[in-house]
């Protein structure tokens, strides 16, 4: 009993770790030191939880521990930052997934019978724990998949899909009753078919663009499967951990929606895409007008002559992984004395903060990297803004054009500077698949190419300037 | 054998998670989430209960598969937020 007190004292520890570790991410100068202080956190856990089990299932658990732990290392280790939402996505799923066979194992544990009101709600805790667990699961590899590219990024909508969600629920439901019955694991098995199926099918209708949504979303779900298998295990440490986890989702899941101002019922739910298709035919004619373009040569100049530069990424930098160019690019104008500051929409990469990240990677100070928010006044004193692979986070037709799929989304103010020079492969639309009116402004010019050639060109002229 | 208590450390645990993570800069949204990522493997904690000593049982099977993919998630979680965290660099 005195050991009991011991060990829920250090869940105790480990838990204030977490909490006080995910504190001290909330700022770059202590983030460091707030990830290392919660896996300390981890460790202690592991350890105290592993001081009184049987001799005998001690190395069973030390080389499951150390299989994970090799592969968990060499993922980290090699892992492309441009992939990093696929690394979570597959991260999220894996501990669904194991959270989900705890709560199996719970279930087929001979010791443990149902045939009473406590033993009921012993069964809901474990159905409700292997259900999140193996809806993370296989909602996370569809996600990887889209993100990959090996499921279309398209949104695939069932015929009536929110009537085949809610049938899948309620056979859910139903057959958790059906399971309570000694001789009917059965019905156990169903629940965990149903919910692998679910996961698919919530996950498959949503579009590549809201891919930040999804991981944000699917990691809630993760922490929310770990918490449910604390309920199972009546294990107080996993409670608190997973609702932390379960919150910090949620709470990325409402920034990245207010970003692209959809709600999530609609990312979930709408199937954008037809919605999209709809609406885009009616959005404001471009074909009337003419674009610009420019040399590489006389966009080096430009900048080189500017007082102030802003640089926009979007995920088409990412694509041509010219992130390291940029951040030469910028070198060079710094060193002319030129004022260059980087504009980050939240949705700018597949993740949220994806884009800092990368730009991170390529050495670019994170004080350099300035929030949509915190830039969109400066835009109107701005010389020059370099528009790198983004097309929707920068259309201006979201602030006034109501007829627009993107009316309301909030958007980089680019089109209030002097000049803007928009570099993309071609005139194809975005994600949103609608034509972008900054193209056609007075003040814009194209220059077309490869981000990662274009750049590099810039480069080079900027040098003969 | 349901204990009310745990409802209560949910949902105050929640609000403290919501309290906390509220103010995280766009900046860190990724290391953040991969951090808290790592802490959802804390269900490796359950999977090390579950694992008995009769290995050849489907319930220690489970929780063996358990532990595998639980660590992966920790391990894997906390070195690559260490990692991109290493990249964040101020220019003062």
């Amino acid at each position: 009993m005195d050991f009991e007190i011991l060990r829920n004292f250090t869940y105790l520890i480990a838990s204030g770790l977490f909490i006080f570790g995910l504190k001290l991410l909330s700022k770059p100068a202590t983030a460091s030191k707030g990830n290392r202080l919660a896996a300390l956190g981890m460790l202690l856990a592991i350890i105290i939880t592993m001081v009184d089990r049987e001799i005998l299932t001690i190395p069973i658990i030390l080389v499951g521990m150390a299989v994970g732990g090799i592969i968990g290392i060499i993922a980290a280790r090699r892992i492309q930052m441009t992939a990093m939402p696929q690394m979570v996505g597959v991260f999220n799923g894996l501990g669904g997934g194991a959270s989900a066979l705890v709560a199996m194992a719970e279930f087929v544990n001979p010791q443990v019978t149902f045939a009473s009101t406590d033993g009921y709600i012993y069964l809901g805790t474990i159905i409700l724990s292997s259900f999140i667990g193996m809806v993370t699961l296989s909602g996370s590899f569809i996600a990887l998949g889209k993100l990959q590219g090996f499921v279309t990024s398209k949104p695939v909508a069932l015929p009536m899909q929110q009537i085949v969600d809610i049938v899948l629920i309620l056979g859910i439901v139903g057959l958790g009753f059906v399971a309570a019955n000694p001789g009917s694991e059965w019905a156990f098995y169903g629940i965990i078919a149903i919910a692998l199926i679910l996961g698919v099918v919530l996950v498959m209708p949503i579009g590549g663009a809201d891919m930040p949504v999804v991981i944000s979303l699917l990691n809630s779900y993760s922490g929310l499967a770990a918490s449910a298998t604390g309920f199972v295990l009546g294990n107080k440490g996993l409670i608190i951990s997973g609702a932390l986890v379960g919150a910090s989702g949620l709470i990325l899941t409402s920034i990245m929606c207010k970003a692209m101002n959809r709600s999530l019922l609609n990312v979930m739910f709408a199937g954008v895409g037809g919605d999209v298709a709809a609406s885009g035919a009616t959005a404001q004619d471009n074909s009337g007008k003419s674009i610009r373009e420019i040399s590489g040569d006389d966009a080096a100049v430009v900048m080189a002559n500017a007082q102030t530069v802003i640089i926009a990424p979007g995920y088409g930098l990412a694509v041509a992984q010219a992130q390291h160019e940029v951040s030469e690019l910028a070198n060079q104008l710094k060193s002319r004395g030129v004022d260059v500051k980087y504009a980050v929409h939240p949705v700018a990469g597949r993740m949220p903060g994806h884009m800092n990240v990368l730009l991170a990677e390529a050495n670019v100070p994170y004080d350099q990297l300035y929030d949509m928010d915190d830039i969109n006044r400066e835009f109107d004193n701005t010389d020059v803004v370099l528009i790198i692979g983004a097309n929707d986070v920068v259309n201006p037709a979201a602030r006034h054009d109501k007829n627009s799929p993107i009316y309301g989304m909030p958007i980089l103010d680019v089109d209030k500077a002097r000049t803007v020079i928009v570099n993309k492969r071609s005139m194809n639309p975005g994600f949103a698949g609608i034509e972008n009116e900054l193209f056609f402004a007075d003040n814009t010019f194209m220059l077309f190419g490869d981000a990662k050639a274009a750049m590099a060109q810039l480069n080079k002229e900027i040098v003969d300037v | 054998m349901f204990d009310l208590d745990n409802l209560f450390i949910f949902a105050l645990a929640v609000l403290i998670g919501f309290e906390v993570i509220t103010k995280v800069p766009p900046t860190l949204h990724t290391p953040l989430m991969s951090g808290s990522n790592a802490i959802s493997g804390i269900t490796l904690i359950g999977a090390i209960l579950v694992v008995n000593d009769l290995p050849l049982e489907l319930g220690s099977i489970l929780g063996f598969i358990a532990i595998v993919l639980a660590t992966i998630n920790v391990v894997g979680g906390f070195a690559v937020t260490d990692r991109m965290l290493n990249m964040f660099k101020s220019s003062k």
